[in-house]
């Protein structure tokens, strides 16, 4: 067990979240065509924050989904199954823009998976990523549209974000090997 | 929990957390066969073999789609086209199977332990689709998963299985499955189709239908197996059905939110009545549609068990 080093307390995370839902109304004007999908299970609790703060800012209802990438990755053949959980898009895709969001990114794998995945439920006009975290070492050539913090890290680190929903306190930490 | 085993042999050697491991899965599989576009590429380049050496319309159709929609390649190699016919031996059959570089193979036989023989020198998964009078697997799962569907848990529900308890696969795999997850399970048939053995699994008897659906919050009725028995249990057809057969009237002394089950095919008029098979509280179709989504679960699952934990690196 490495030591871990807290990167975001409850209000970083909150205020970085505040910021982030400004950055998506000021890029998409349009609040009518906007659906959150958060990736399991990391991207979920902070998805469902997303779309409630986007739901303020622009007065209407923002669809929200789930999405499990499981079934999508390119491991699969290296690595034991992962644990799965149903997908949940109840709309369509077609023409709309989505806001693909998850905890952390790294080697964008996971990603790749997910834009894959989404294939299936349509043709969105546009897929923009929000993550919480950005700790680099990317495999592929993926970029993420809004991040809450970018953080420096070695590849054996591992980065948690613990999101409750039942008032224990939120935090992102460094876990170094 | 996760998933390391290589093949699917039987209930009885599973854990309740492995058990459910698959129930969960299956609950994400379910929901690829509810989308516009039912496939995944979880298998991608995969070989599927599907070995039945007994007749199967319904579970080997059920794989085969399951391994379809997984997008793995599928082949059926059946008894009556088999070189089996020409004096193969099941051992030679399975490894000129696994020369094709076959990456798992399911197998449904008349003989049981066929599964756990092939295992024994297979380097492919071996999943097991029915052997003899032994397990059916994937039925009992796929049983127990519509019972969650509906109930959300099984732990405390009160489950009677009907019929043809000695000969049947079916039961066995089902007790196996309802006892490790908390269930209470009753059999109920002919003295001569439920022995007294089941007792000591921890099952109750009764060869009183109306006594054993009083409390049901499951009623699960098995068809009668003319092929496995080979001499006659009970006197005739039209004494099973006055004992045992489930009519309108007879369902109607049991709980109005039972669930009726069968694993199909049924034989309306016998052991379930027309009007029975088609009511509302029948759920005959839904455990199919079930079968394919568990049958996915388990393909998916085995595909990962091949390699020791540790093996692999998870993201983040």
């Amino acid at each position: 067990m490495g030591s871990a080093i807290e990167i975001l307390d409850a209000n970083a995370i909150d205020r970085a979240l505040t910021r982030i839902a400004h950055e998506i109304a000021e890029r998409n004007p349009k609040g009518q065509e906007l659906v959150v999908i958060g990736i399991h299970q990391g991207g979920v609790p902070l998805a469902r924050r997303l779309a409630r703060l986007l739901r303020g800012i622009y007065g209407q209802d923002i669809p929200f989904g789930t999405i499990d990438v499981g079934m999508h990755r390119d491991d699969l053949d290296q690595r034991i199954s992962p644990n799965m959980h149903p997908t949940d898009i109840p709309f369509n895709l077609n023409t709309k823009t989505v806001i693909l969001v998850d905890d952390v990114i790294f080697s964008g794998r996971t990603i790749r998976a997910a834009l894959d995945a989404l294939n299936d439920f349509g043709r969105p006009k546009t897929i923009q990523l929000a993550v919480m975290v950005d700790r680099g070492h990317r495999e592929l050539p993926i970029k993420p549209d809004f991040i809450g913090r970018t953080v420096e890290t070695r590849f054996e680190d591992r980065v948690e974000v613990e999101l409750h929903d039942d008032g224990r306190k939120d935090t992102v930490s460094l876990i170094r090997s | 929990m996760t998933w390391t085993r290589k093949h699917l042999l039987d209930i009885e050697s599973l854990t309740a957390e492995e058990i459910t491991t698959i129930l969960d899965t299956s609950r994400a599989f379910k929901e690829v066969g509810e989308r516009p576009i039912k496939k995944v590429p979880a298998l991608r380049g995969k070989t599927v073999v599907n070995l039945f050496i007994e007749p199967s319309t319904r579970t080997r159709v059920s794989f085969e789609l399951a391994a379809h929609r997984l997008t793995a390649d599928i082949i059926n190699f059946t008894a009556e086209a088999s070189s089996l016919r020409k004096g193969e031996t099941l051992k030679d059959t399975a490894q000129t199977l696994e020369a094709l570089n076959a990456d798992m193979i399911i197998i449904r036989h008349g003989a049981s332990g066929a599964p756990h023989f092939l295992a024994r020198f297979l380097g492919a998964s071996v999943i097991n689709a029915g052997d003899g009078a032994h397990e059916h697997p994937t039925q009992a799962l796929l049983d127990v998963f519509t019972i969650r569907e509906h109930f959300n848990h099984i732990a405390n529900l009160k489950v009677t299985i009907v019929g043809d308890i000695l000969y049947s696969r079916v039961a066995r795999s089902n007790i196996w499955a309802l006892l490790k997850l908390g269930a209470q399970v009753t059999l109920c048939g002919p003295s001569t189709l439920v022995p007294k053995e089941f007792e000591r699994l921890g099952c109750h008897l009764t060869h009183d239908l109306t006594e054993a659906i009083a409390e049901a919050d499951v009623i699960n009725l098995l068809r009668i197996q003319h092929e496995r028995q080979n001499r006659t249990s009970f006197p005739n057809l039209g004494e099973y059905i006055r004992f045992f057969g489930l009519t309108k009237e007879r369902l109607d002394q049991a709980k109005p939110e039972a669930l009726i089950m069968h694993p199909g095919p049924i034989n309306r008029g016998v052991e379930i009545d027309s009007q029975v098979a088609d009511c509302d509280q029948s759920v005959i179709l839904e455990q199919v549609t079930h079968g394919l989504a568990v049958r996915m679960a388990v393909l998916f699952l085995i595909n990962g068990g091949k390699r020791p934990p540790g093996s692999f690196n998870l993201e983040k």
